[in-house]
């Protein structure tokens, strides 16, 4: 015994074992402060949701794609596409575009890292939690009532459902707090951005020289802040009825269920605005690199931004036309509606003249964004149609708003998602994804989206309702559900093949070197992937794009900007 | 099919000749969507097809959005259109030059025009939606309207009609409505539970029921027959299965039907039994049945049970083997329904079944 060596903790060890090096680059990213390791962090948790919320909607799919099936149960199916909404939205939307926004930010406007890196892994790390909290009721839902499982009252919970003698068992409890505790999570990081954003930019960059990606964080980040406030003060008031004999939502004490549904929908739809704004700041970055033009009307950009950003928050209730409001109040939310189509056209028309004269080149990037074009231009257009409160009272929860706002959350931010990840995966990972497999990805996902989101419409108009699990085979809505449900399979096929070239690519990619789409922004100056602390003296710019003034020193931007 | 020795050129054309022929179906196929259906739209339809009106608010909210489509499908033609002409004209060839494009910032004129139009649009669409708003929501109540009170259930609906004293569920007879002699149904929606929302496209836009917040709609049904629907709130476990029907009658029929329904339930003394089982277990808890004992009102009133073509709001057809299975274990049709199993043995449920078969 007594000549046995012990090994000392921390002594110096010329070869640490394998399972040692593991654990040590396992240990470095829990604990680790950079922006770039968070950011990853951030985007590939949202991918792994990314999935799991995508087999939600394929089961949901198999489901409805006969009348009477009986693939999944009633309350499987009403679990499913609750979590299937609720991931989405705020497991899968919010974290991976903080997560560009963590890493990309910082360096675009030259700053070393985050204003307050802290805090930064504070807010992943609750997000993180909050998706753990509301997987695990799958699991740790059976309350002492021995009912229910995951949450099953849609992703909107309206009260009273989620009272307690409604829903009794503890699902919606994991709903609510998950959701306080990911929202604590958002809050953060949206200060976090807002901060960095205004004091860390490097010399000369004004913030009318940020790259139009800074600037829609920017008014992301204070959107957030507007809106996750309401839905965490609803949550609480939920978990306050539930919990403490509070009477906010409970109908059958002189509560309001109206009430709820204005919490609810001040958060959601601008909430809309959280995710697809960092769509149109990817769609910022990347139309104008591939077509190798200056983006056109920049301050018009900025000012459709911030316009959209604050008609947004006025145009709640036209989730609530059927409720029964009185016909003026459903005119001004008509009105309000209507009006967010202003900005988002002036968008539109000017990622037209920026392509315009232009000389576009489609690699995979710009064939998502080129798509987002057309899908976000028909989903703005259904929108419309919506916002028309007469025939929403007939659209309104049926097929039709799934959809639009499918249209709006895959057709216009999941695919700028994907431009995105194809742009600047060569930065953070040195290596380029395949192009081959990146256009096998575009055009099945592409055709897949369309044959199910299309179709999809047309259900809507035929009169079924969504959230239901089944439907009686008399409706004439069963061939355009299969329809519907091999399309999803078609995108679940494109998504593994995104999967296998995020992965292989990492190994095997060509080498990307520092600027592979020849590109004008800051993070483009930086080696792939960046060093640690980004910049090794600080930047200083002169006009929105610094490397075109660098690789075009007799015609420099800044002699021509306004 | 691909022949295997096709060389690649000869696949590709046929490729691209199949793709183009599937974008015709596809042309074709939204085509048949919006015009086969309308062409198919006279009268009751077991699609609820909002393209198929059949009422004044549905008729006004059609038209409505026939012209929304105008507008939109022209923008989306306009901008579509130039998408696709940048998209082409613009692309990158083979023979381009290395060197880059001219740069353009912007053009202050030119982003004027494009925010003007939109403006335009805005106040067209406005001011035509508001008319309609208007024209539905805030039209005067007839002296001749039929007033009847619906109330959402968990995962049924209950009908009562105050003038006529008559209570039913989940079948709503309402009486065809003509310019000549215009009866339209006014209903005042309620809630005993949770949301509901009251959906029958053809019919009209639909209105949610909402605990303490009586809500109203109307429609005035032109042509008689069975107009489906169903709650378009989700409303918890079974609400795919709370479905409606909707019985648009002649005047004649309208009247039979509730003289009917006014009276207390027929008791045969055949079905003694039954009724006796039916009145001493729980059933008479949660059922009425005018004219015996059983004043329940959780569940729907069974009075005139066998008036109705369907059970449990649309998800049996009414037929005695249909009810035996209901009574057995209600999940056998709706898993989660809000009626127990009562366990009773087969001989009671057969008693019981013969009795309701005869509540005419
Ligand atoms: C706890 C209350 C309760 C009890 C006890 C109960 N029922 Fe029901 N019953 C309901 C409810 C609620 C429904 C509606 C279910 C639905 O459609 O979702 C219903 C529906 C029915 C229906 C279908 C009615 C229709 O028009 O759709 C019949 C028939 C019926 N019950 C018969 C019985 C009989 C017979 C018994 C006694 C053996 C019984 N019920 C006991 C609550 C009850
Ligand atoms: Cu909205
Ligand atoms: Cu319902």
């Amino acid at each position: 015994m007594a000549d046995q060596t012990y090994p000392i903790p921390g002594s110096l060890d010329a070869a640490p074992s394998r399972g040692a090096a593991l654990l040590e680059w396992l240990h470095s990213w829990v604990v680790t402060v950079d922006h770039k390791k968070l950011g990853i962090l951030y985007v590939v948790y949202a991918l792994f949701f990314l999935v799991v919320a995508g087999v939600e909607a394929l089961a949901i799919r198999i489901q409805l794609a006969v009348p009477n099936a009986h693939f999944l149960s009633p309350e499987l199916y009403n679990e499913f596409f609750t979590m299937h909404g609720t991931t989405m939205v705020f497991l899968v939307g919010m974290p991976i575009l903080f997560g560009f926004a963590n890493y990309m930010v910082p360096l675009m406007i030259g700053a070393r890292d985050m204003a307050f890196p802290r805090l930064n892994a504070f807010s992943f790390w609750m997000t993180a939690f909050g998706g753990l909290l509301l997987y695990y009721s799958f699991i740790g839902g059976f309350g002492l009532y021995g009912m229910g499982a995951a949450p099953d009252v849609g992703w909107w919970a309206y009260a009273p459902l989620t009272a307690k003698a409604f829903s009794p068992g503890h699902a919606t409890d994991y709903w609510a707090l998950a959701l306080v505790v990911s929202g604590f999570g958002t809050l953060g990081t949206a200060i976090n951005i807002i901060a960095t954003i205004l004091s860390m930019r490097c010399r000369g960059m004004t913030l009318f020289r940020m790259p139009l990606f800074a600037w829609l964080m920017l008014v992301v980040s204070g959107l957030t802040l507007i809106t996750i406030t309401p839905l965490t003060a609803a949550q609480i008031m939920l978990v306050i009825d539930r919990y403490l004999g509070g009477h906010f939502f409970d109908t059958q004490a002189g509560g309001s269920a109206v009430v709820w549904m204005h919490f609810f929908w001040i958060f959601g739809h601008p909430e809309v605005y959280v995710l697809v704004l960092p769509a149109f700041a990817i769609a910022n970055e990347i139309i104008p690199v591939f077509s190798r033009k200056a983006i056109f009307g920049y301050p018009a950009m900025v000012a459709a931004s911030v316009g959209i950003a604050f008609i947004s928050l006025t145009v709640w209730a036209h989730h609530m036309f059927t409720v029964g409001m009185t016909s003026v109040s459903n005119a001004f939310f008509v009105l309000s509606t209507m009006m967010v189509g202003i900005p988002t056209g002036i968008k539109i028309f000017n990622w037209l003249a920026t392509l315009w004269g232009g000389r576009i080149r489609f690699a995979t990037p710009m064939l998502f964004c080129t798509a987002f074009l057309f899908q976000f231009l028909i989903a703005g257009l259904t929108g419309i149609m919506l916002s028309v409160a007469a025939w929403d009272w007939q659209l309104h929860n049926s097929y039709f708003v799934v959809a639009h706002f499918h249209y709006v959350l895959v057709g216009a931010i999941v695919f700028c998602i994907f431009a995105a990840i194809y742009y600047w995966y060569p930065k953070v990972t040195g290596r380029m994804l395949s192009e081959r497999l990146g256009k096998w990805h575009f055009w099945l996902f592409l055709i897949g989206f369309h044959v199910t989101f299309d179709t999809m419409h047309f259900v809507g108009l035929l009169g079924m309702p969504r959230s239901i699990y089944t439907y009686e085979a008399d409706r004439g809505w069963g061939t355009l559900n299969m329809v519907v449900s091999i399309g999803g399979f078609v995108q679940g096929i494109a998504v593994l093949i995104f999967v296998w070239n995020l992965i292989n690519s990492y190994f095997h990619g060509a080498k990307a070197g520092n600027d592979p789409w020849d590109a004008w922004t800051l993070e483009w100056s930086t080696p792939s992937p960046p060093p640690p602390y980004n910049f090794a003296t600080d930047p200083v710019v002169r006009s929105r794009r610094p490397l075109w003034d660098l690789k075009h020193p007799n015609d420099p931007d800044w002699k021509y900007e306004r | 099919m691909l022949n295997p020795s096709a060389t690649g050129t000869r696949r590709n054309m046929q490729q691209i000749r199949r793709l183009s022929s599937i974008r015709c179906r596809l042309v074709a196929f939204s085509l048949w969507c919006v015009t086969g259906l309308k062409a198919a739209a006279e009268g009751p339809q077991s699609t609820p097809s909002i393209l198929a009106p059949a009422s004044t608010p549905a008729h006004e909210i059609y038209g409505l959005s026939l012209f929304v489509l105008l507008i939109t499908g022209a923008i989306f033609a306009v901008v579509a259109g130039l998408l696709v002409f940048v998209i082409i004209r613009f692309r990158e060839r083979e023979s381009d030059a290395q060197h880059e494009p001219a740069q353009i910032y912007g053009s202050a004129q030119v982003e004027l025009a494009w925010t003007v139009i939109p403006v335009l649009i805005v106040v067209v669409l406005f001011l035509t939606t508001a008319r309609i708003i208007f024209a539905i929501q805030d039209e005067p109540k007839p002296e001749s309207a039929l007033d009847v009170t619906v109330i959402g259930h968990q995962f049924w609906w209950e009908f009562r009609y105050p003038k006529l004293n008559i209570v039913t569920a989940n079948e709503l007879h309402v009486p065809v409505s003509t310019s000549q002699q215009p009866e339209p149904t006014y209903l005042r929606l309620l809630s005993a539970d949770v949301d509901h929302s009251f959906w029958v496209p053809q019919l009209g836009g639909k209105t949610d029921l909402i605990p303490n917040h009586p809500n109203e709609m109307w429609i005035d049904p032109e042509e008689a027959g069975l107009y489906v629907g169903q709650c378009a709130q989700f409303c918890g476990i079974e609400h795919a299965k709370m479905l409606i029907r909707v019985y648009v009658d002649t005047p004649q029929q309208f009247e039979e039907w509730a003289k009917n329904q006014q009276q207390p339930g027929v008791q045969d003394a055949a079905a003694a039994e039954g009724r006796h089982i039916f009145e001493s277990e729980a059933c008479m808890n949660c059922h009425t049945i005018e004219g015996t004992t059983a004043h329940g009102t959780f569940g729907p009133d069974l009075t005139h049970l066998m008036s109705r073509a369907t059970i449990a709001a649309g998800a049996a057809a009414n037929t005695p083997r249909n009810l035996h299975a209901w009574i057995e274990d209600p999940n056998t049709f709706k898993p989660g329904a809000l009626m127990p199993a009562m366990q009773l043995s087969d001989q009671e449920i057969n008693e019981v079944v013969a009795y309701l078969t005869t509540l005419h």
